[in-house]
């Protein structure tokens, strides 16, 4: 393999096959770099999805579905908004919206830090298994359904049903919530939480946010241990 | 699946290129849905003359001059047939109910796709390429146009099947999703006296906002009516001669992007139906929010 230099490679998605430029970012080995720019992606799908490399990737302009979907080890930065399921399932490494993102943003993922500048639209962090979300505007109706563990971090306002059956995921939300899910409550925010919360707005860059003016919310535990006065309800 | 498309300008030197632009749009979605294709032009001074009544055809079984002949003796007006891809335009310097009674009674089978002042309605079965290439479309005129490209689950592959469902006068409705209880409301609009052409559920919802703006309410109103009568999930456009309207369901899984400029307002299923618009760069982007109504008109 050739020594890595710190040029940047360049894809431009008007003129190159999404398919090479994946199939490229697939087999680092062969970049010579870890730096890469993918320009012109003009909303395609699936743009920089299931990386598994410490790669180094800008995206410059709006992206489709699935944007950096699967990702492992790579930072990809997306100048622009993408669209349903960006780093949906994302096991580790970080994924940068800088505007807004569609539905189902980080959804299932395990891990990484996912950070979105603009709103992030319906369920945000569905079914999330480990991921740090940070969004810094809104985010829609039934963000964190079914949570399981993670972080989600709302400097605006959320929708309708946060947290909806949420099991040990943790959302700290800045604004109004428009209404909490079933067996999402709010609650105390304890020294771990301050800690917890500011180091992730550290990571997204929100360092000077006041960490005393979010809400916890979490899960009352009522609903997925076994209650048979619950029966009815399963 | 399913695509839908739909540009509303408010920049006349734009009005030139509208063709063009919802060409490109409409392709693009060719992957959400490639059984067929519709689109709902309005202001393109052939396809629906000014000062006409424009009616669209499907499946008349007669040739552009038969067609002009069975209407003859019915109407005192001249009357011009422009055959586009499948459709049969008939336009006529009279009333459009004139028109669309006249048409009605001489050719009886046949599908009428749209009527009105200002609209013309073209669709059929196939690829949305190929179809947009047989219309002529990227050489239309006008000030709004909607498109769909169907990928069919609850009902034939067949032109009553194609979007739009152009129902009520100068009225288009395009539909991504699918309704859970049309059945339902479809025999209660039948109860009412309201013919249907297919099975489709869009249709039912095509007729229900007709059915609403023929009792006199607005199209916000209509479509809040909608949203209560109607399970499922839908991004529905609405448009009319001088309005323009997005709404989607409650759960909003059905997708939608909305860019507003200065020059034009444009919804299309996914964002990369968008990107050929003039100023898409400076465009203000954003998701329309569950059962809210958007609307824009002339």
């Amino acid at each position: 393999m050739d020594p890595l230099t710190t040029d940047v490679v360049e894809f431009d998605l008007a003129t190159t096959d999404l398919r090479r430029v994946n199939a490229a970012l697939h087999t680092p080995g062969g970049l010579g770099s870890r730096h890469v720019r993918i320009t012109h992606p003009a909303g395609a799908h699936a743009v920089a999805a299931g990386l598994d490399a410490p790669l180094d990737v800008v995206v410059d302009g709006h992206v489709g579905y699935y944007a950096a979907g699967m990702n492992q080890q790579a930072d990809v930065t997306i100048y622009g908004n993408a669209g349903v399921g960006v780093a949906e399932n994302m096991m580790s490494g970080s994924v940068w919206v800088s505007g807004s993102a569609s539905q189902s943003a980080g959804a299932t993922a395990h891990g990484g830090l996912l950070v979105i500048e603009g709103d992030a639209a319906a369920r945000c962090g569905i079914s999330m298994k480990g991921v740090d979300i940070v969004v810094g505007c809104d985010v829609g109706h039934m963000s964190a359904f079914m949570a399981q563990a993670g972080t989600l971090v709302v400097r605006g306002d959320a929708g309708e049903a946060l947290g909806d059956s949420i099991y040990e995921a943790r959302l700290y939300v800045r604004g109004r919530v428009a209404s909490l899910g079933a067996d999402c409550v709010a609650k105390p925010m304890r020294a771990e939480h301050h800690e917890e919360l500011a180091r992730l707005l550290k990571a997204a860059g929100y360092e000077n946010d006041d960490t005393a003016s979010y809400t916890r919310y979490g899960s009352a535990r009522g609903l997925y241990h076994f209650h048979v006065d619950n029966v009815g309800s399963y | 699946m399913c695509g839908i498309v739909g540009l509303h300008l408010r920049t006349p030197t734009l009005y030139p290129r509208l063709g063009e632009l919802l060409t490109g749009m409409l392709c693009e979605m060719s992957e959400r849905g490639a059984d067929s294709a519709g689109v709902a032009v309005y202001g393109d001074p052939v396809w629906s003359p000014p000062g006409s009544a424009t009616v669209s055809l499907l499946e008349t079984g007669v040739t552009p001059a038969e067609l002009a002949d069975a209407l003859e003796p019915r109407l005192s007006c001249d009357i011009t047939v422009h055959e586009v891809g499948a459709t049969q335009l008939v336009s006529a310097h009279c009333d459009v109910e004139v028109l669309r009674d006249a048409v009605a009674a001489a050719l009886p089978h046949a599908l009428v796709a749209g009527f009105g002042a200002d609209l013309a309605v073209l669709k059929g079965v196939g690829h949305p390429r190929e179809l947009a290439m047989a219309y002529g479309l990227p050489q239309a005129q006008g000030w709004q146009g909607v498109g769909h490209t169907r990928m069919a689950t609850e009902s034939a592959v067949t032109p009553a099947g194609c979007h739009p469902y152009a129902v009520g006068p100068d009225q288009c409705l395009v539909h991504n999703g699918s309704f859970a209880n049309h059945a339902t409301i479809r025999r209660e609009l039948q109860r009412r006296g309201i013919a249907f052409d297919s099975e489709n559920d869009t249709e039912v919802g095509a007729r229900f906002v007709a059915q609403a703006l023929a009792d006199g309410y607005d199209i916000e109103t209509a479509l809040k009516h909608l949203c209560a009568e109607f399970d499922g999930f839908y991004t529905l456009v609405v448009s009319h001669r001088d309005s323009f309207a997005v709404v989607r369901d409650a759960i909003a899984c059905k997708p939608a992007v909305i860019a507003e400029t200065d020059d034009w307002v444009a919804i299309a299923s996914e964002y990369r139906a968008l990107v050929e618009l003039p100023g898409i760069e400076s465009a203000h982007l954003f998701e329309p929010a569950p059962e809210r109504i958007y609307a824009w008109t002339r």
